[in-house]
């Protein structure tokens, strides 16, 4: 098992066509850990997800389908082996 | 009706293209509804030098009464083909509502009756799916609260598109009945409106299918300002002080402030200072909270638990444009509970005879909560923007109306009850005790 990070399809041109990267559990315990990971392995995805260190505004992260907003510790929240981390660009709603 | 393939019309000379609202980049028009530099939404955005010379409000009132009256601000390149009498609802003065609430100068701007799904909703809904037609598109979609759902289905019916409507399980019988009866293929997810709409994301990304409300949101969003135009021109060809609209998205009360801007662009109306409030319920209330505890980025709601499930967005794409633009036009926004949603449906509907839904409720209730909290003062003109219709949330006032008596076809007994009770009075609170 590993710890899954995917990259939706607007992003994956800058991620060399990639749709999803694994880590182990040593690479990263957090999701923001698992974040920086991404964007070491994909560093094209830098620009496009933050701005000044931040996540940009409309880039939402998902944990196991949960938004990370509504989690203990938001980005911090503790990964554990088997995890699916989503990053899904707040595109639309009502 | 049409004859030409509306997906080879040349693109209109009135649009300019896309921009972004966070960066200003301009983007060409196209399904693709987000920035690819920061994923900031796109709004569509037009020439108005030339739209100016084109129009006048001779022009506009020699057109038949309905939204397309207004097609020079519409981002189409052709005729519209779906939704073609959607629009032209009326504007009431609603004095005896006005009395009872504390606000000496009403409207009420009343979409319930908007043709054909009874909500505003076929406002953005004309647009998006003669739009999608322009693109070429086949199969159309929605996440929706429920009235997007009902007119996605009635329209995309009456265009011979296919849609698929994606609702959240629990939502109201008549809007799922009026959903599936246009022959949508409805499907119901377990999980809030936020998860319904993420799912989406995912299957626009994945199938190219227009959904109207991620993909086509910004032809979409567009049609609501057609609301704004028609309360200027029924005023007279002014703006009111004050706009009173219910959020979900947030888009809506945005467009209507947008649409008040181009007819000023346009040299049409004066400049308006109108100010903008946002009405939301306090089980989901994202954009108000974010308001009054002067937030810019709203704190999502997990869990929606509102009878107003029409406006249960916990995250609402539109939340930090909304905010913004209550602030900045000296606006406020509120939430009101269950109890005074169905207490101002029943007032709304014995003082004008206008039955709303839910999210008439929900803006009534917060008209009377920002008169008596001095932030609506009752000289100021103000317009409520009623946005749904009540036969389609019935259950949810069922329990504070009276049951009618019961007698036996016999003269004495009618008399009786006139003696020993008068017919069931409804308790609405008095203006502003
Ligand atoms: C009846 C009604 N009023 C108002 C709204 C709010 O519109 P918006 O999502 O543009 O804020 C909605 C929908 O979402 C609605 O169904
Ligand atoms: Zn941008």
């Amino acid at each position: 098992m590993a710890i899954t990070v995917n990259i939706p399809p607007p992003l994956r041109p800058y991620a060399e066509g990639t749709d999803k990267i694994s880590l182990s559990p040593a690479d990263a315990t957090t999701v923001a850990g698992a974040l920086k990971v991404l964007v070491t392995r994909h560093p094209g995805l830098n620009d496009r997800m933050y701005t000044n260190g931040q996540l940009r505004p409309f880039v939402n992260v998902y944990l196991n389908n949960e938004d990370v907003r509504f989690l203990d510790g938001e980005f911090d929240a503790p990964l554990k082996d088997g995890d699916d981390v989503a990053i899904i660009p707040a595109v639309g709603g009502g | 009706m049409v004859s030409v393939n509306p997906a080879s019309i040349p693109q209109s000379p009135l649009v300019a293209g896309m921009k972004c609202r966070v960066c200003g980049k301009q983007w060409p028009v196209s399904t693709t509804n987000f920035c690819e530099d920061d994923f900031g939404p796109l709004e569509v955005d037009y020439h108005y030098d030339r739209i100016k010379p084109l129009v006048s409000r001779q022009l506009f009132e020699s057109r038949p009464n309905n939204m397309w009256r207004w097609k020079e601000f519409l981002p189409l390149n052709g005729e519209p083909t779906v939704g073609l009498h959607v629009g032209g609802t009326p504007l009431v003065k609603a004095d005896r509502l006005g009395k009872a609430i504390g606000i000496e100068n009403l409207w009420v701007k009343n979409d319930a009756v908007n043709f054909p799904t009874l909500s505003f909703k076929d406002r953005v809904v004309a647009v998006a799916l003669s739009k999608a037609r322009e693109f070429g598109l086949e199969t159309v979609g929605c996440a929706s609260t429920g009235n997007l759902a009902n007119s996605v289905a009635a329209n995309a019916a009456a265009a011979g598109l296919k849609s698929y409507i994606l609702v959240p399980s629990d939502l109201e019988r008549a809007k799922v009945l009026g959903t599936s009866v246009y022959g949508a293929n409805v499907i119901s997810v377990r999980g809030t409106y936020d998860e319904v709409n993420r799912l989406c994301t995912q299957i626009a990304f994945h199938h190219g299918w227009g959904f109207v409300n991620i993909n086509l949101r910004p032809f979409y969003a567009e049609g609501s300002k057609t609301m704004g135009y028609e309360i200027a021109q029924q005023l007279g060809w002014r703006t009111p002080r004050n706009v009173v609209s219910p959020m979900a998205g947030g888009a809506l009360i945005g467009k209507i402030s947008k649409g008040f801007n181009e007819l000023a662009a346009a040299g049409l109306i004066d400049a308006p200072r109108t100010s903008f409030f946002g009405a939301q319920a306090t089980g989901c209330n994202p954009i108000s909270g974010s308001v009054k505890e002067n937030r810019e980025r709203h704190k999502p709601v997990r869990k929606p638990d509102t009878i107003c499930k029409s406006l249960a967005i916990g995250d609402p794409a539109d939340g930090f444009f909304a905010a913004k633009l209550i602030r900045e036009s000296g606006g406020w926004a509120e939430d009101v509970s269950d109890d005074e949603i169905r207490e101002c449906m029943a007032l709304l509907a014995g003082t004008e005879g206008i039955f709303a839904e839910t999210a008439g409720g929900v803006t009534v209730a917060v008209a009377r909560k920002l008169v008596r909290q001095g932030k609506i003062r009752p000289g100021e003109e103000t317009v409520l923007c009623i946005t749904g219709n009540g036969l389609k949330t019935q259950d949810s006032v069922a329990e504070i109306l009276p049951a009618p008596a019961v007698i036996n076809p016999q003269l004495p007994e009618f008399q009786a009850l006139l003696v020993n009770g008068a017919p069931p009075v409804r308790k609405a609170e008095p203006a502003m005790a």
